[in-house]
């Protein structure tokens, strides 16, 4: 009687049908995986390629002008368009599409890296230098902890993007879960469009929350300050003073 | 490099640009929905960012006007074309791309108007009340221009969002540029699919670039050079943090 109805729900292309889950269940957790898979790699290259940008950014302001305004540029294009761009290069493969991520993604994280970067206060920096840290030790005891907040809310939304349009790359076959939206469009597979779309969100609600834990876990100063996010920005200088002695305390 | 001189051919060659499903055409339907969408999506978004702005809604509203950005990012456009078009709004034509242009454009709008608005110097627009201005003077004549940089982000912002959307719909069976790279793909033509994502790129750098023109010169705080200089010297550190905190956030 229950394997008729699952049956009939499937039959009868209802959006939501426990009986496609069960049945596709394999063909759901490939495309699930293949769609983590290619989202985490390009954001991971993103990552290896945006920190020395910004860093160079940072040293020569020419370099910054020029730098800033290519990721711009690339950031405004069209992800269908920027997928096609990339054909004649990659061909039709999975690498066009990690490419096209991490070009979306590098916008993003050069720009949060620079603006952390400057949100860290002249007086924690200059307590450091006085302190005889030198440069390497002051970028990564001092600079970078404090800048994390900026860092990972820029990575946080490179993240979210990245799972959102990793499904256009259906176009070129390796779309993950948006290969099976696109399969299914033709057809009016109901059933399939739905339950990929919210398998996709619910990646991109997934990755967010993981990374704001890992956030709360690496910035334990943020939390200390307590209260609205107005009180925060007004004490900005003391909780960033604060946030040098923590830094001392445990480097 | 062969690809870029096959599509340069692919572009100057007439027959490509005229007659139906020519570039002309699929340029002018991806104009016309965007142009219809922004307008749409300013014609609800502006208003309710005031509203949320003043304080309407409560806590929740500013809650949902700043966070609906980031929803909207988690939600892949891609989808939500699918979703309406085998959907019954799928039956009339181009309704499932206007109403998915519409929810893309709308975020960005109201987050950045809303910012705008609630963060305006409250200090100036006390003064305002107090020098006996009305509360519709004092949206015209205090508050927009204030919040007037915000709200241009936003509307570029939208603008650009709703450009890479209208590309998408062909993905979807809908019109416009898109359908240029997308019928290259299925033909195996890689010279078409360069070249109608040159277009499209085009487009959206061209429409960036106009409406960044555009938030220059109709800076209603451009105008007056004197009074500008002085409110910046006396706000050392409250605004250039605020500035910094909200775009930042908004733009990316």
């Amino acid at each position: 009687m229950s394997a008729a109805t699952a049956q009939s729900c499937l039959a009868a292309n209802e959006w939501i049908c426990g009986e496609y889950l069960r049945s596709r269940s394999e063909e759901l957790t490939e495309a699930t995986v293949d769609h983590v898979v290619i989202t985490a790699t390009s954001i991971g290259i993103a990552v290896l390629i945006a920190f020395p940008l910004a860093l160079l950014a940072r040293r020569w302001r020419l370099a910054s002008a020029g730098i800033l305004s290519a990721t711009t540029v690339l950031y405004t294009i069209p992800t269908l368009a920027m997928y096609a761009l990339l054909l004649p290069m990659f061909g039709i493969s999975v690498s066009l599409v990690i490419c096209g991520l991490v070009l979306y993604s590098l916008t993003i994280l050069v720009r949060n890296i620079l603006t952390g970067l400057d949100s860290v206060p002249t007086e924690a920096r200059e307590a450091a230098i006085g302190l005889g840290y030198g440069r390497t030790r002051l970028l990564f005891a001092v600079e970078l902890p404090l800048a994390l907040p900026a860092l990972m809310a820029g990575l946080r939304i490179a993240t979210v993007s990245a799972v959102s349009l990793t499904t256009v790359g259906a176009i070129v076959d390796n779309g993950g879960l948006g290969n099976l939206i696109y399969a299914a469009m033709d057809s009016y597979f109901k059933a399939q469009v739905l339950t990929a779309s919210v398998l996709c969100v619910l990646l991109a609600v997934t990755a967010d929350l993981l990374l704001l834990g890992l956030q709360r876990l690496l910035t334990p100063w943020t939390r200390a300050a307590g209260g609205g996010r107005r009180r925060v920005r007004r004490a900005a200088g003391a909780e960033g003073r604060d946030a040098v002695l923590d830094n001392r305390a445990t480097a | 490099m062969d690809a870029i001189i096959d599509a340069w051919a692919w572009l100057t060659t007439a027959d490509h640009w005229s007659g139906t499903g020519g570039v002309w055409q699929r340029l002018s339907e991806h104009l016309e929905l965007t142009g219809l969408c922004l307008l749409l999506s300013a014609a609800i978004a502006l208003p309710l960012a005031f509203w949320l702005g003043h304080g309407g809604g409560r806590r929740f509203g500013g809650t949902l006007a700043i966070n609906i950005s980031n929803a909207g990012r988690a939600v892949p456009t891609f989808a939500v074309l699918v979703l309406l078009t085998i959907s019954p709004v799928g039956e009339h034509g181009e309704a499932p791309t206007i109403i998915a242009l519409v929810l893309f454009g709308v975020p960005p709008l109201l987050t950045n108007a809303y910012v705008g608005v609630a963060e305006a110097d409250r200090d100036v627009v006390g003064a305002a009340r107090g020098m006996g201005m009305s509360p519709l003077q004092l949206m015209f004549r205090v508050e927009l221009p204030l919040a007037y940089p915000l709200v241009m982000t936003g509307l570029r912002t939208a603008a650009v969002q709703l450009v890479a959307t209208a590309s998408l719909a062909a993905l979807a069976g809908g019109g416009g540029l898109g359908r240029i790279i997308t019928a290259g793909f299925d033909t195996n033509n890689t010279p078409q699919v360069f070249a109608g994502a040159v277009l499209v790129a085009g487009l959206a750098l061209l429409v960036e670039g106009a409406l960044a023109l555009l938030q220059r010169l109709a800076d209603p705080r451009r105008r007056p050079r004197d009074a500008r200089r002085t409110p910046d010297d006396e706000r050392p550190a409250a605004s250039p943090g605020r500035a910094t905190t909200t775009p930042e956030m908004e733009t990316t």
